[in-house]
């Protein structure tokens, strides 16, 4: 807990994250953590039980949770989405994008640093979960 | 022996431990035996060294470390096909010490 | 050629100084090699044998005059006088600083160039035909929608950590200039009955230890949605490829793995998704992008004639120039390779030469090719010789593009630390050997293709001859492959038999091609002869 950033105004789960499996077992949890290679699809139907999701990043050049955090929110999950693991400042702007909204690295990661990163890029050449309007939606805006 | 090499971390130039620092010739290496950890892991965290590792050498004709490796050779010297780029341009003989 | 507008501008300028940044965090120490290597790599900056190595992208093979003088400028102040054309179209400089490296890409963003991507797991610069525009058998210019992918395959949030590189590759024609199937995904534009254009896509290729051809994944898949696509196809191999087994992580590996049928499948499925996500961008976009690929203003009422009555003229004409869509016009190729000369290198001098004759004979353009060469692609004929009187001097005028002596060679063990072997004295000497124009013209077409290990940056794979360089107990020794192709008719290159040494390969070489002059049809090329007789006769001819 000692290296958690949140950008969220919501409280923060309070309960332990349990494992994909023993989530799908159980109906009380509302806490999950995502292995890298979990298939979180399968949290997809039952994600109105769900307040965080944690997602795993065992060393930081393993993409997956990238994946899987554009996933859930494709779905329309609103909760939390927690990077945990190797995350590096470097990795930040990326997974906002993707749609997390709290890291809880190894390492703690330096704010200042983490608040440039974020605001490097003024324009967005895709459509991501995070909604940011993307280059060519902006070239062809109606005036 | 074992001699120490790697690239400095500004420049990227190939360097080699003398025993105290780190030298552009290979000429200089010193052999580091037991101690090659140690020193690699103290001069990467001061960042006076990147990448560095340990390479097998012999003395050559004279006395000075030799890379066993011809990768090595190439990389102390520089690469065969362009001897003007070499540390050692003005030297015909240069390039019958790196094959 | 594309402009960029204030977006794209904004983009590779804030790259760059993201990129001062991480660069100045790392030589405080505040990040470690195995934080920092990524990100340098997504910014082109190896650290190569002798020193950084940065790799200059040249999107889809394209640049102008402006930009080739800049590169000309980089090699003089940040390098060492010269830089290297690469077989994925791009530019290397080999003696970089890392302190200086900032600066170099800042000066790279004045004239709309970038190394985004252009190493490390990152989607790679697509790979697009080099007569892109100009070829006389395109159905369409293909590289509007190489720049509509480039956009969006640059920085793609859900994609930035990869299992491994991902390349791509485009054409418009029958004929496969870019080596499709080599590629992990790789689209053919066609056009179907109702006269609409549409995507055949490829997927699963790529070279390396493991060479694998691309399969078709789909027949048409309409244009505009091509960003969905990508996307599926980049999502299934993200979520589903090995992370434990650096040699095992290409999309090919998977798509093996899971078998086409299955993976065929789930793409389908992700992409059914993903297009209720309105990732696409409008076909506004595109025609906007296409306008600035409308054809440069040629003239018209030009004489067709090209005079061949000076021998090397016409010579260079036969080998280098190639048909061209407009009466009066000519694609111009520009061999990279003399013979003796190190494949692809070309010294700043050279570039600054390149780029005068491109304004003065090709509307300023230029393009890069995969074989290590350049085109000047918009020539008028009555300017052919004088272009070749030009390039002769600067010793640009070698007569060789696709034979004996135009020879795909990657840096090897003289500049590469992955390396086996050295690549580039084989390559010479391949070259000196066959070094006569007589001898050349007789063997026709044939493709050599030499890679210094199992990495296979040099395409061995794909050559009609490949010659792979090993490291057999501590020396270089180089093994022989006949029959691969990297067009239309692609193939693997087979191996012949046990490897040789330096002078050794050379000779064996020899044998081979002696032994396809022996057997050989008219009209014949050594990779047509060697798939009607087969390996056995070659091999007896090299081994005795």
């Amino acid at each position: 807990m000692g290296n958690l950033i949140r950008l969220r105004d919501d409280a923060a789960a309070d309960e332990p994250a349990v494992s994909l499996d023993s989530f799908l077992d159980q109906s009380n949890a509302s806490a999950v953590r995502i292995e890298a290679g979990d298939d979180v699809r399968q949290l997809l139907p039952v994600l109105d039980r769900v307040r965080l999701v944690e997602v795993d990043f065992p060393k930081f050049r393993d993409g997956r949770g990238f994946s899987t955090a554009s996933i859930l929110r494709e779905a329309g999950y609103k909760g939390e989405i927690r990077a945990t693991g190797d995350v590096l400042v470097d990795l930040v702007a990326f997974m906002r994008r993707c749609g997390f909204d709290a890291f809880e690295p190894d390492v703690a990661i330096d704010p200042a640093v983490m608040e440039s990163s974020l605001a490097r890029y003024a324009e967005v050449y895709q459509s991501a979960a995070d909604g940011r309007l993307p280059i060519w939606a902006k070239r062809h805006a109606q005036a | 022996m074992k001699i120490l090499t790697g690239n400095d971390l500004k420049t990227g130039a190939v360097v080699w431990w003398d025993g105290r620092e780190w030298s552009l010739h290979v000429e200089d290496a010193v052999d580091a035996g037991d101690d090659a950890d140690r020193i690699l892991a103290t001069e990467t965290a001061a960042c006076r060294v990147n990448g560095g590792y340990a390479i097998d050498a012999a003395p050559g004709p004279d006395g000075r470390a030799r890379p066993a490796h011809i990768k090595d050779r190439i990389r102390a010297l520089g690469p065969t096909v362009r001897p003007d780029l070499t540390l050692k341009p003005a030297d015909p003989e240069a390039g019958t010490w790196v094959i | 050629m594309y402009k960029y507008d204030n977006y794209d501008q904004a983009m590779v300028d804030a790259r760059v100084e993201e990129f001062r940044d991480q660069t100045r965090r790392r030589i405080e120490g505040h990040l470690t090699d195995d934080q920092f290597k990524p990100l340098r790599l997504k910014n082109g900056l190896y650290l190569q044998l002798h020193a950084y190595m940065l790799r200059v992208a040249i999107p889809y093979g394209t640049f102008n005059s402006v930009q080739m003088r800049k590169l000309a400028d980089i090699a003089r102040r940040y390098d060492r006088g010269y830089g290297h054309f690469t077989t994925r179209q791009n530019i290397q400089y080999n003696w970089i600083k890392l302190e200086e490296a900032p600066d170099l890409l800042a000066e790279l963003a004045t004239v709309e160039m970038h190394a985004i991507q252009t190493s490390g797991e990152s989607i790679r610069n697509v790979s697009a035909d080099q007569y892109a525009g100009a070829a006389a058998d395109e159905i369409c210019d293909s590289r509007p929608w190489a720049e509509v992918i480039r956009q969006m395959t640059t920085f793609m949030p859900e994609f930035s950590y990869l299992p491994r590189k991902f390349k791509i590759a485009l054409i418009a024609s029958q004929e496969d200039r870019a080596a499709l199937r080599w590629h992990d995904f790789a689209i053919r534009i066609v056009k179907n009955e109702a006269g609409e254009t549409g995507f055949e896509c490829y997927a699963g290729g790529g070279m390396g230890r493991t060479p694998i051809l691309a399969v078709k994944v789909a027949d048409f898949v309409p244009p505009t949605q091509i960003l969905s696509y990508l996307e599926a196809v980049l999502r299934v191999w993200n979520r589903n490829a090995r992370r434990d087994n650096i040699h095992k992580q290409r999309m090919k590996i998977l798509v093996h793995e899971l078998g086409e049928a299955e993976f065929i499948r789930q793409v389908e499925a992700e992409f059914a998704h993903i297009l209720t996500l309105d990732h696409d961008f409008p076909q506004a976009e595109f025609d906007r992008v296409a306008a600035y690929f409308a054809p440069p203003a040629w003239e018209t009422g030009l004489s067709d004639e090209i005079d061949r009555s000076d021998p090397d003229f016409a010579l260079w004409v036969d080998s280098q120039v190639v048909a061209h869509k407009a009466p009066g016009y000519a694609i111009a190729n520009i061999s990279l390779k003399p013979v003796g000369g190190i494949p692809g290198d070309i010294s700043a001098e050279q570039m600054d030469l390149v780029a005068d004759l491109a304004d003065k004979y090709s509307f300023g353009e230029i393009r890069a090719t995969h074989a290590q060469n350049l085109v000047l692609p918009h020539v008028r004929k009555s300017d052919l010789p004088a272009l070749w009187a030009e390039l002769n001097a600067a010793g640009l005028g070698e007569a060789n593009l696709d034979l004996v002596t135009d020879i795909i060679a990657c840096p090897g063990l003289d500049y590469c630390s992955l390396a086996n072997a050295r690549s580039i004295p084989v390559a010479q000497k391949i070259a000196e050997r066959f070094a006569d124009p007589a001898r050349q013209r007789d063997l026709g077409e044939l493709k050599i293709k030499i890679s210094g290990c199992i990495n296979a940056c040099g395409h061995h794979h794909a050559g009609h001859i490949g010659i792979l360089g090993v490291d057999r107990k501590g020396t270089e020794n180089y093994q022989l492959l006949l029959g691969g192709s990297g067009a239309e008719d692609a193939s693997h290159a087979k191996i012949v038999g046990p490897g040789f040494d330096e002078a050794g390969i050379v000779d064996a070489l020899e044998r081979a091609v002696e032994h396809y002059r022996t057997v050989r049809e008219p009209g014949e090329r050594f990779l047509d002869t060697y798939r009607r007789v087969g390996m056995d006769g070659f091999k007896e001819a090299i081994y005795g």
